[in-house]
């Protein structure tokens, strides 16, 4: 990753055209496709996802970006074609090795699990624990220490998410709000390169929505490559650096923001005639993208 | 009526080796259900490889006893892929079919003409249990307080029983706090999540699928050495559907909720019984035939359920927070 102090905008010179090519992708997918029946769900050709920031994956209702998902994340099996993930392909993987080549998910119905406090959900996340394996759990000599590391960890994320005064209640009495912030700071609690977000504003109260792109942002400014699919649309523009557009499982088109607003096809086959021009009032974060160049 | 004759038998019923062996069938089926979320309708077949496992190896092969109980293990293990390797990928519901069928076709097949040779078919096994009672330490006589009394024989079981319950208690507690008990509890709670956490959910379910079917296989076992003589038929469904109300009288996902669960239902099932036969000796229901008693102790038991079930869903020690919790 750069040192430097200011944000480089890393899609310079990459331009705004289906499939194009970006100077350092973390993800690649090619020719991926799943149908069901007779309905091709998703059909890609090349998509690349470029290492270090964040890329939205918007498109109409049925357009395939859930099942994309679910296919990238080794939630669904594919057709035909092949991805690869930091130069590793992930063909026949299943959704946990997928999670631990770095790249996390989160999901569209929040999956808190709700009978087990808002500390074991974190704590269930960390990786390669010895206490997990049958045998080793035992042995408490053994994965004591391990465990008081994750733990210190775990505190540290739920500090940052505002959930550290929670941390003994179940995740079950936590509004739905509270439940995305957690399903959040618990997929970093895999330690991923990569986190995948399904919706992550989906029934979220506009307060939180704050709150949440805040954390998005971050996450990329600490070097990590987010991809997110969402409907609202201020929020794209805003938080955006590259947008895939997705049509009846193809990508129509990728760029930037302002070339995503402007482009005739996604307008017409997403956006409608109604969209209005997103208000910088609304979403403070829209400040920062703009800074780069 | 002889109200002090009741209780003792009573309690005596409810700390003997019967419930002891259903203590310990329910501890696994604790762990499939309570902690793992696995809907298991077949314990008894577990119990029913357990019991062979031992009788077979024994009687028919003239193995020592020790290693009847190695067999009982290993066909629990057998059994347990044979059902999870097929069904654990797939909805949770279409294990608790598999599991109800395999273990009526297990009993089919355990009491078939081409098996008898083997397991005695319908006629069963006996004669396999005398180095168990060989290595009773206790002399022979009565043992007791006040109305309870437990013969030698009765006391060495229960003294196994009961030490394997415990065991098995000891190493649910320790599974079950410690980060595999975690991810146990993660995957009864949403399986997806856990496993989009990097956490292979098929084998933690197959994990647990074999250890409570171990214990289901244990106690199956001790059946076979309580009676000293086993018939297949002795393994109907509805051994695992009592399992299935003790455990859920004790309390689902606690670690001792399944053997409260054995005790207190026994005891229930022998006041009952003692109460109704005592009833209908001295002619105060005239309508109650001997032969009625029986079934009617089931139908107060299933109204003592029910009323449970309506006034205190998590079982005697459940934990009702967890069980309050908006579940999704």
């Amino acid at each position: 990753m750069s040192s430097d102090p200011t944000p480089v905008d890393r899609m310079a010179g990459v331009a705004p055209e289906p499939g194009v090519t970006k100077p350092d992708p973390i993800l690649t997918v090619d020719g991926v496709r799943r149908s069901f029946g007779g309905l091709t769900a998703v059909d890609v050709e090349h998509l690349e996802v470029q290492r270090g920031t964040i890329t939205a994956l918007i498109g109409p209702n049925g357009a395939g970006k859930s099942t994309l998902f679910n296919l990238l994340t080794g939630f669904d099996r594919v057709d035909a074609g092949e991805w690869s993930f930091e130069g590793r392909r992930l063909n026949r993987l299943g959704g946990h090795q997928v999670a631990r080549t770095g790249m996390v998910r989160t999901f569209q119905l929040t999956k808190a699990l709700t009978r087990l406090t808002v500390m074991d959900n974190m704590l269930l996340a960390a990786p390669g624990q010895t206490g997990e394996r049958m045998w080793g759990a035992f042995a408490r000599g053994l994965w004591g220490r391990q465990e008081r590391a994750n733990a210190e960890r775990a505190e540290a994320l739920l500090e940052r998410f505002k959930l550290l005064a929670k941390k003994d209640e179940m995740a079950g009495s936590l509004s739905g709000g509270q439940r995305k912030l957690l399903e959040m700071a618990r997929s970093l609690m895999v330690n991923p390169s990569m986190v995948m977000l399904d919706e992550p504003m989906a029934g979220v109260n506009p307060a939180l929505v704050q709150s949440l792109l805040g954390h998005i942002t971050a996450l990329r400014d600490e070097g990590m490559t987010v991809l997110f699919v969402e409907h609202d649309m201020d929020v794209i523009m805003g938080i955006s650096d590259w947008i895939v557009v997705l049509a009846q499982g193809r990508v129509i088109a990728e760029g930037r923001p302002a070339d995503i607003r402007a482009n005739k096809e996604v307008v017409d086959a997403y956006l409608g005639t109604h969209h209005e021009e997103p208000s910088d009032t609304a979403v403070p974060a829209a400040a920062e993208p703009e800074e780069d160049r | 009526m002889d109200f002090m004759y009741i209780l003792s038998s009573a309690f005596e019923t409810a700390i003997g080796p019967i419930a002891a062996i259903y203590a310990l069938a329910a501890i696994g089926l604790n762990l499939h259900f309570g902690y793992t979320g696995l809907l298991n309708f077949g314990q008894v077949g577990f119990m029913l490889v357990g019991a062979y496992g031992v009788a077979v190896s024994v009687t028919t092969f003239g193995l020592p006893l020790w290693a009847g109980f190695a067999v009982s293990v290993a066909c629990a293990v057998v059994l347990a892929l044979l059902l999870g390797i097929p069904t654990l990928r797939l909805r949770a519901d279409y294990l608790s079919i598999c599991t109800i069928a395999v273990a009526e076709v297990a009993r089919l097949l355990y009491r078939a003409s081409f098996a008898q040779e083997v397991t005695g078919g319908v006629y069963g096994l006996q004669r396999f249990a005398g180095d168990f009672y060989d290595a009773n330490p206790f002399p022979p006589g009565d043992y007791g307080v006040g109305d309870i009394s437990f013969s030698a024989r009765d006391l060495w079981l229960m003294t196994v029983l009961w030490g394997l319950v415990a065991l098995a208690c000891l190493v649910m507690w320790l599974l079950i706090h410690s980060p595999w008990g975690r991810v146990i509890k993660g995957i009864r709670e949403d399986e997806e999540a856990v496993r989009s956490l990097g956490k292979n959910v098929f084998v933690y379910k197959m994990q647990s699928l074999v250890l409570g079917g171990v214990f289901g296989a244990l106690a199956g076992a001790m059946i076979a050495i309580n009676q000293q003589t086993i018939t297949p038929d002795q393994f109907m469904p509805q051994v695992t559907f009592y399992l299935w109300a003790m455990l859920l009288l004790g309390g689902a996902g606690r670690t001792l909720g399944p053997v409260l669960g054995a005790v207190v239902m026994w005891f229930l099932l022998t006041v009952f019984d003692e109460l109704l036969r005592s009833l209908s000796s001295t002619g105060i229901l005239p309508f109650l035939q001997g032969s009625d008693v029986g079934a009617l102790r089931h139908a107060m038991v299933g109204l003592t359920l029910l009323l449970l079930i309506v006034y205190r869903p998590q079982g005697i020690i459940g934990n009702r927070k967890e069980m309050l919790v908006n579940v999704k």
